[in-house]
Protein backbone atom coordinates (compact mmCIF):
# COMPACT_ATOMS: atom_id res chain seq x y z
CA UNK A 1 0.00 0.00 0.00
CA UNK A 2 3.01 2.52 0.81
CA UNK A 3 4.69 1.30 -2.29
CA UNK A 4 1.76 3.07 -4.45
CA UNK A 5 1.30 6.16 -2.13
CA UNK A 6 4.89 6.94 -2.35
CA UNK A 7 6.24 9.30 -4.69
CA UNK A 8 8.66 7.81 -7.62
CA UNK A 9 11.80 9.21 -6.01
CA UNK A 10 14.91 7.26 -5.54
CA UNK A 11 15.35 8.18 -1.41
CA UNK A 12 11.34 7.11 -0.91
CA UNK A 13 11.60 3.96 -2.65
CA UNK A 14 14.25 3.07 -0.57
CA UNK A 15 12.83 3.76 2.16
CA UNK A 16 9.90 1.83 1.20
CA UNK A 17 11.66 -1.64 0.69
CA UNK A 18 14.13 -1.02 4.04
CA UNK A 19 10.39 -0.37 5.51
CA UNK A 20 8.82 -3.89 4.10
CA UNK A 21 12.03 -5.92 4.78
CA UNK A 22 12.08 -4.63 8.78
CA UNK A 23 8.06 -5.30 8.54
CA UNK A 24 9.56 -8.93 7.33
CA UNK A 25 12.13 -9.50 9.96
CA UNK A 26 9.84 -8.46 12.46
CA UNK A 27 7.38 -11.28 11.41
CA UNK A 28 9.66 -13.89 11.03
CA UNK A 29 10.52 -12.89 15.05
CA UNK A 30 7.06 -13.14 16.00
CA UNK A 31 6.46 -16.60 14.32
CA UNK A 32 9.25 -17.76 15.97
CA UNK A 33 9.06 -16.53 19.31
CA UNK A 34 6.92 -19.52 20.78
CA UNK A 35 9.13 -21.98 19.36
CA UNK A 36 12.20 -19.79 21.01
CA UNK A 37 10.73 -20.36 24.46
CA UNK A 38 10.06 -23.90 24.15
CA UNK A 39 13.80 -24.14 22.57
CA UNK A 40 15.36 -22.50 26.12
CA UNK A 41 14.69 -25.29 28.23
CA UNK A 42 15.87 -28.44 25.56
CA UNK A 43 18.42 -26.07 25.28
CA UNK A 44 19.59 -26.10 29.12
CA UNK A 45 19.24 -29.97 28.89
CA UNK A 46 21.60 -30.18 26.62
CA UNK A 47 24.10 -27.90 28.22
CA UNK A 48 23.45 -29.96 31.36
CA UNK A 49 24.22 -33.32 29.42
CA UNK A 50 27.10 -32.30 27.81
CA UNK A 51 28.49 -30.86 31.08
CA UNK A 52 28.06 -34.56 32.75
CA UNK A 53 29.88 -35.86 29.38
CA UNK A 54 32.74 -33.16 30.40
CA UNK A 55 32.28 -31.18 28.48
CA UNK A 56 33.13 -27.20 29.23
CA UNK A 57 30.79 -24.57 28.41
CA UNK A 58 33.01 -23.13 25.96
CA UNK A 59 32.38 -26.56 24.22
CA UNK A 60 29.21 -26.55 24.27
CA UNK A 61 28.88 -23.24 23.03
CA UNK A 62 31.19 -24.48 20.64
CA UNK A 63 29.19 -27.05 19.08
CA UNK A 64 25.35 -25.65 19.30
CA UNK A 65 26.78 -22.47 17.30
CA UNK A 66 28.90 -25.06 14.67
CA UNK A 67 26.42 -27.65 14.50
CA UNK A 68 22.94 -25.91 15.61
CA UNK A 69 20.89 -29.21 15.33
CA UNK A 70 19.62 -30.54 18.53
CA UNK A 71 19.00 -33.74 17.33
CA UNK A 72 22.51 -34.77 16.17
CA UNK A 73 23.70 -33.23 19.58
CA UNK A 74 21.56 -34.92 21.84
CA UNK A 75 22.82 -38.41 19.36
CA UNK A 76 26.62 -37.18 19.91
CA UNK A 77 26.14 -37.04 23.74
CA UNK A 78 24.38 -39.95 24.03
CA UNK A 79 27.56 -41.86 22.31
CA UNK A 80 30.44 -39.02 23.24
CA UNK A 81 33.64 -41.04 24.85
CA UNK A 82 37.16 -39.12 26.43
CA UNK A 83 38.80 -39.06 24.20
CA UNK A 84 35.84 -38.83 21.95
CA UNK A 85 35.92 -40.74 18.29
CA UNK A 86 35.09 -37.70 15.70
CA UNK A 87 34.50 -40.27 13.13
CA UNK A 88 31.57 -42.08 15.43
CA UNK A 89 30.17 -38.53 16.10
CA UNK A 90 31.08 -37.13 12.65
CA UNK A 91 28.78 -40.19 11.15
CA UNK A 92 26.49 -40.35 13.65
CA UNK A 93 25.72 -36.38 12.51
CA UNK A 94 25.09 -37.35 8.78
CA UNK A 95 22.70 -40.34 9.94
CA UNK A 96 20.89 -38.07 11.90
CA UNK A 97 20.57 -35.25 9.98
CA UNK A 98 20.28 -36.83 6.41
CA UNK A 99 16.88 -35.70 6.80
CA UNK A 100 18.28 -32.17 6.06
CA UNK A 101 18.65 -33.73 2.14
CA UNK A 102 14.90 -33.68 1.79
CA UNK A 103 13.91 -30.50 4.40
CA UNK A 104 16.39 -28.31 2.31
CA UNK A 105 15.48 -30.10 -1.14
CA UNK A 106 12.34 -28.80 -0.51
CA UNK A 107 12.16 -25.24 1.22
CA UNK A 108 14.46 -24.74 -1.86
CA UNK A 109 11.32 -24.87 -4.29
CA UNK A 110 9.92 -21.89 -2.30
CA UNK A 111 12.75 -19.44 -2.13
CA UNK A 112 12.18 -17.84 -5.49
CA UNK A 113 12.96 -14.71 -3.75
CA UNK A 114 16.30 -15.53 -2.87
CA UNK A 115 19.58 -14.62 -4.21
CA UNK A 116 21.72 -17.74 -4.97
CA UNK A 117 24.10 -16.60 -2.17
CA UNK A 118 21.44 -16.22 0.37
CA UNK A 119 19.84 -19.55 -0.85
CA UNK A 120 23.24 -21.11 0.45
CA UNK A 121 23.23 -18.85 3.76
CA UNK A 122 20.25 -19.65 4.78
CA UNK A 123 20.36 -23.73 4.64
CA UNK A 124 23.06 -23.31 6.82
CA UNK A 125 20.76 -22.25 9.55
CA UNK A 126 18.09 -24.86 8.72
CA UNK A 127 17.16 -26.53 12.07
CA UNK A 128 13.82 -28.19 12.47
CA UNK A 129 11.73 -25.26 13.80
CA UNK A 130 13.04 -22.45 11.20
CA UNK A 131 12.59 -25.23 8.57
CA UNK A 132 8.99 -26.29 9.70
CA UNK A 133 7.72 -22.73 10.31
CA UNK A 134 9.58 -21.57 7.14
CA UNK A 135 7.38 -23.67 4.90
CA UNK A 136 4.45 -22.82 7.12
CA UNK A 137 4.56 -19.55 5.54
CA UNK A 138 5.34 -20.36 2.31
CA UNK A 139 2.01 -21.25 1.96
CA UNK A 140 0.35 -17.98 2.80
CA UNK A 141 2.82 -15.85 1.88
CA UNK A 142 6.41 -15.45 -0.44
CA UNK A 143 8.81 -16.25 1.84
CA UNK A 144 11.40 -13.50 1.84
CA UNK A 145 15.08 -13.35 3.04
CA UNK A 146 14.02 -10.75 5.30
CA UNK A 147 11.63 -12.71 7.22
CA UNK A 148 13.73 -15.85 7.11
CA UNK A 149 16.40 -13.71 8.95
CA UNK A 150 13.73 -13.03 11.39
CA UNK A 151 13.64 -16.35 12.19
CA UNK A 152 17.34 -17.52 12.28
CA UNK A 153 18.88 -14.23 14.41
CA UNK A 154 16.51 -14.75 17.60
CA UNK A 155 16.21 -18.41 17.32
CA UNK A 156 20.34 -19.45 17.07
CA UNK A 157 21.50 -16.70 20.01
CA UNK A 158 18.48 -18.76 21.92
CA UNK A 159 19.81 -22.26 21.09
CA UNK A 160 23.50 -21.11 21.67
CA UNK A 161 23.31 -19.03 25.22
CA UNK A 162 20.87 -21.50 26.54
CA UNK A 163 23.33 -24.22 25.88
CA UNK A 164 26.31 -22.27 27.25
CA UNK A 165 24.16 -21.78 30.40
CA UNK A 166 23.17 -25.14 30.60
CA UNK A 167 26.75 -26.17 30.78
CA UNK A 168 27.41 -23.72 33.34
CA UNK A 169 24.57 -24.50 35.84
CA UNK A 170 25.21 -28.08 35.09
CA UNK A 171 24.29 -30.07 38.09
CA UNK A 172 22.12 -27.57 39.56
CA UNK A 173 19.40 -27.87 37.05
CA UNK A 174 18.42 -30.72 39.02
CA UNK A 175 17.60 -34.19 36.89
CA UNK A 176 15.25 -32.64 33.33
CA UNK A 177 13.86 -36.36 33.41
CA UNK A 178 12.50 -35.78 36.48
CA UNK A 179 11.17 -32.59 35.24
CA UNK A 180 9.82 -33.56 31.89
CA UNK A 181 12.31 -31.23 30.37
CA UNK A 182 13.87 -33.67 28.33
CA UNK A 183 9.82 -34.42 27.02
CA UNK A 184 10.12 -30.72 25.37
CA UNK A 185 12.27 -31.86 22.31
CA UNK A 186 9.77 -34.64 21.47
CA UNK A 187 6.87 -32.06 21.86
CA UNK A 188 8.02 -29.46 20.05
CA UNK A 189 8.28 -32.23 17.03
CA UNK A 190 4.91 -33.04 17.33
CA UNK A 191 3.31 -30.03 17.44
CA UNK A 192 4.81 -29.01 14.61
CA UNK A 193 3.33 -32.35 13.03
CA UNK A 194 0.18 -31.35 13.68
CA UNK A 195 0.71 -27.95 12.28
CA UNK A 196 1.48 -30.25 8.54
CA UNK A 197 -1.86 -32.12 8.60
CA UNK A 198 -4.04 -31.65 5.59
CA UNK A 199 -6.02 -34.60 5.67
CA UNK A 200 -6.15 -38.51 4.95
CA UNK A 201 -3.50 -38.15 3.02
CA UNK A 202 -1.39 -37.07 5.25
CA UNK A 203 -2.55 -39.62 8.10
CA UNK A 204 -1.34 -42.29 5.46
CA UNK A 205 2.36 -40.73 5.32
CA UNK A 206 2.60 -40.24 9.42
CA UNK A 207 1.57 -44.19 9.76
CA UNK A 208 3.72 -45.42 7.51
CA UNK A 209 6.88 -42.72 8.55
CA UNK A 210 6.11 -43.67 12.27
CA UNK A 211 5.63 -47.56 11.27
CA UNK A 212 9.14 -47.28 9.45
CA UNK A 213 10.69 -45.05 12.02
CA UNK A 214 10.13 -47.39 14.94
CA UNK A 215 10.46 -51.24 12.87
CA UNK A 216 13.68 -49.66 12.68
CA UNK A 217 14.74 -48.26 15.58
CA UNK A 218 13.87 -51.78 16.91
CA UNK A 219 15.91 -54.03 14.73
CA UNK A 220 18.86 -51.42 13.42
CA UNK A 221 21.09 -50.58 16.09
CA UNK A 222 21.89 -46.62 15.65
CA UNK A 223 19.27 -43.78 13.86
CA UNK A 224 19.13 -45.42 10.88
CA UNK A 225 15.33 -44.79 11.67
CA UNK A 226 15.33 -41.11 10.89
CA UNK A 227 16.02 -41.65 7.28
CA UNK A 228 14.08 -44.69 7.46
CA UNK A 229 11.07 -43.20 8.34
CA UNK A 230 11.24 -39.85 6.51
CA UNK A 231 12.12 -42.03 3.05
CA UNK A 232 9.17 -44.79 3.74
CA UNK A 233 7.14 -41.46 4.27
CA UNK A 234 8.09 -39.68 1.22
CA UNK A 235 7.82 -43.46 -0.97
CA UNK A 236 4.26 -43.37 0.12
CA UNK A 237 3.40 -39.59 -0.81
CA UNK A 238 4.87 -40.72 -4.33
CA UNK A 239 3.13 -44.47 -4.71
CA UNK A 240 -0.27 -41.91 -3.55
CA UNK A 241 0.51 -39.24 -6.13
CA UNK A 242 1.00 -41.63 -8.95
CA UNK A 243 -1.87 -43.89 -8.70
CA UNK A 244 -4.06 -40.56 -8.71
CA UNK A 245 -2.53 -39.34 -11.74
CA UNK A 246 -3.58 -43.16 -13.24
CA UNK A 247 -6.89 -42.40 -12.50
CA UNK A 248 -7.10 -39.03 -13.52
CA UNK A 249 -6.03 -40.90 -16.87
CA UNK A 250 -7.85 -43.95 -17.17
CA UNK B 1 37.42 -22.32 28.72
CA UNK B 2 40.11 -24.78 27.28
CA UNK B 3 38.81 -26.49 24.14
CA UNK B 4 40.30 -30.25 24.04
CA UNK B 5 41.68 -30.99 20.06
CA UNK B 6 39.85 -34.38 20.64
CA UNK B 7 36.38 -32.43 21.27
CA UNK B 8 37.44 -29.48 18.64
CA UNK B 9 37.64 -32.24 15.90
CA UNK B 10 34.25 -33.86 16.62
CA UNK B 11 32.57 -30.98 16.69
CA UNK B 12 33.77 -30.25 13.34
CA UNK B 13 33.26 -33.54 11.73
CA UNK B 14 29.60 -33.19 13.07
CA UNK B 15 29.45 -29.50 11.59
CA UNK B 16 30.98 -30.58 8.47
CA UNK B 17 28.54 -34.14 8.25
CA UNK B 18 25.53 -31.46 9.13
CA UNK B 19 26.56 -28.03 6.45
CA UNK B 20 26.51 -31.33 3.82
CA UNK B 21 23.29 -32.38 4.48
CA UNK B 22 21.44 -29.23 4.70
CA UNK B 23 23.27 -27.40 1.07
CA UNK B 24 22.88 -30.87 -0.51
CA UNK B 25 18.87 -30.28 -1.26
CA UNK B 26 19.82 -26.87 -3.09
CA UNK B 27 22.12 -29.36 -5.43
CA UNK B 28 19.37 -32.09 -5.47
CA UNK B 29 16.87 -29.68 -7.12
CA UNK B 30 18.78 -29.02 -9.48
CA UNK B 31 19.31 -32.04 -11.01
CA UNK B 32 15.87 -33.69 -10.31
CA UNK B 33 12.53 -32.39 -12.17
CA UNK B 34 9.79 -31.56 -9.78
CA UNK B 35 6.69 -31.49 -11.52
CA UNK B 36 3.46 -32.80 -11.05
CA UNK B 37 2.95 -35.44 -8.52
CA UNK B 38 6.48 -35.19 -7.81
CA UNK B 39 5.98 -31.65 -5.96
CA UNK B 40 2.95 -32.90 -4.58
CA UNK B 41 5.09 -35.65 -3.11
CA UNK B 42 7.74 -32.98 -1.86
CA UNK B 43 4.70 -31.87 0.53
CA UNK B 44 4.31 -34.43 2.17
CA UNK B 45 8.36 -34.41 3.20
CA UNK B 46 7.79 -32.25 6.57
CA UNK B 47 5.58 -34.22 7.96
CA UNK B 48 7.22 -37.62 7.51
CA UNK B 49 10.27 -35.82 8.33
CA UNK B 50 8.76 -34.74 11.92
CA UNK B 51 7.12 -38.18 12.57
CA UNK B 52 10.41 -40.30 11.52
CA UNK B 53 11.80 -37.93 14.62
CA UNK B 54 9.49 -38.24 17.63
CA UNK B 55 7.50 -41.72 16.64
CA UNK B 56 10.37 -43.80 18.52
CA UNK B 57 9.62 -41.42 21.40
CA UNK B 58 5.71 -41.48 21.27
CA UNK B 59 5.28 -45.32 20.53
CA UNK B 60 7.93 -47.26 21.44
CA UNK B 61 9.64 -45.77 25.33
CA UNK B 62 7.11 -46.10 27.64
CA UNK B 63 3.55 -45.49 28.56
CA UNK B 64 4.13 -41.88 30.02
CA UNK B 65 6.01 -41.03 26.87
CA UNK B 66 2.96 -42.20 24.75
CA UNK B 67 -0.16 -40.55 26.48
CA UNK B 68 1.88 -37.17 26.97
CA UNK B 69 2.81 -37.19 23.36
CA UNK B 70 -0.86 -37.87 22.39
CA UNK B 71 -1.88 -35.00 24.85
CA UNK B 72 0.72 -32.59 23.49
CA UNK B 73 -1.03 -33.78 19.83
CA UNK B 74 -4.42 -33.15 20.93
CA UNK B 75 -3.72 -29.61 22.52
CA UNK B 76 -1.87 -28.46 19.38
CA UNK B 77 -5.44 -29.08 17.77
CA UNK B 78 -6.82 -26.30 19.58
CA UNK B 79 -4.33 -24.19 21.91
CA UNK B 80 -0.92 -22.18 21.24
CA UNK B 81 2.19 -23.86 20.29
CA UNK B 82 4.22 -23.18 23.51
CA UNK B 83 0.51 -24.18 25.44
CA UNK B 84 1.09 -27.26 23.77
CA UNK B 85 4.37 -28.36 24.71
CA UNK B 86 4.08 -27.14 28.27
CA UNK B 87 1.25 -29.25 28.82
CA UNK B 88 3.00 -31.97 27.26
CA UNK B 89 6.31 -31.42 29.68
CA UNK B 90 3.58 -31.33 32.48
CA UNK B 91 2.01 -34.44 31.38
CA UNK B 92 4.92 -36.43 31.30
CA UNK B 93 6.40 -35.07 34.67
CA UNK B 94 3.47 -35.89 36.54
CA UNK B 95 2.84 -39.79 34.57
CA UNK B 96 6.57 -40.10 35.75
CA UNK B 97 5.89 -39.30 39.04
CA UNK B 98 2.94 -41.79 38.82
CA UNK B 99 5.19 -44.81 38.16
CA UNK B 100 4.26 -45.03 34.54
Amino acid sequence: MRGRLAPTSNKWAFQVTENTRLQDFLGGIRSIAPLIAAVIPIGLVFGAVAATKGLSPAETGLMSALVFAGGSQFVAMDIWTHPTSWAGVGFAALLVNIRHVLMSASLATKMDGFSPRSRFASMLFLADEIWAMAEFRARVATLTPAWFAGLVAPFYLAWVVSGIAGAAAGAFLGDPVVLGLDFAFPAVFIVLVMGFWKGPETGAVLLVSGAAAVATQHFVPGVWYIAAGAIAGLLTALVAGSREKQEVAS
Amino acid sequence: MSVDLATLLAILAMTAATVLTRISGLFLIRHVSLEGSRRKAIESIPPAVLMAVVAPTAFATGVAETIACAVTAFAALRLPMLVSVALGVVSVAILRALGL
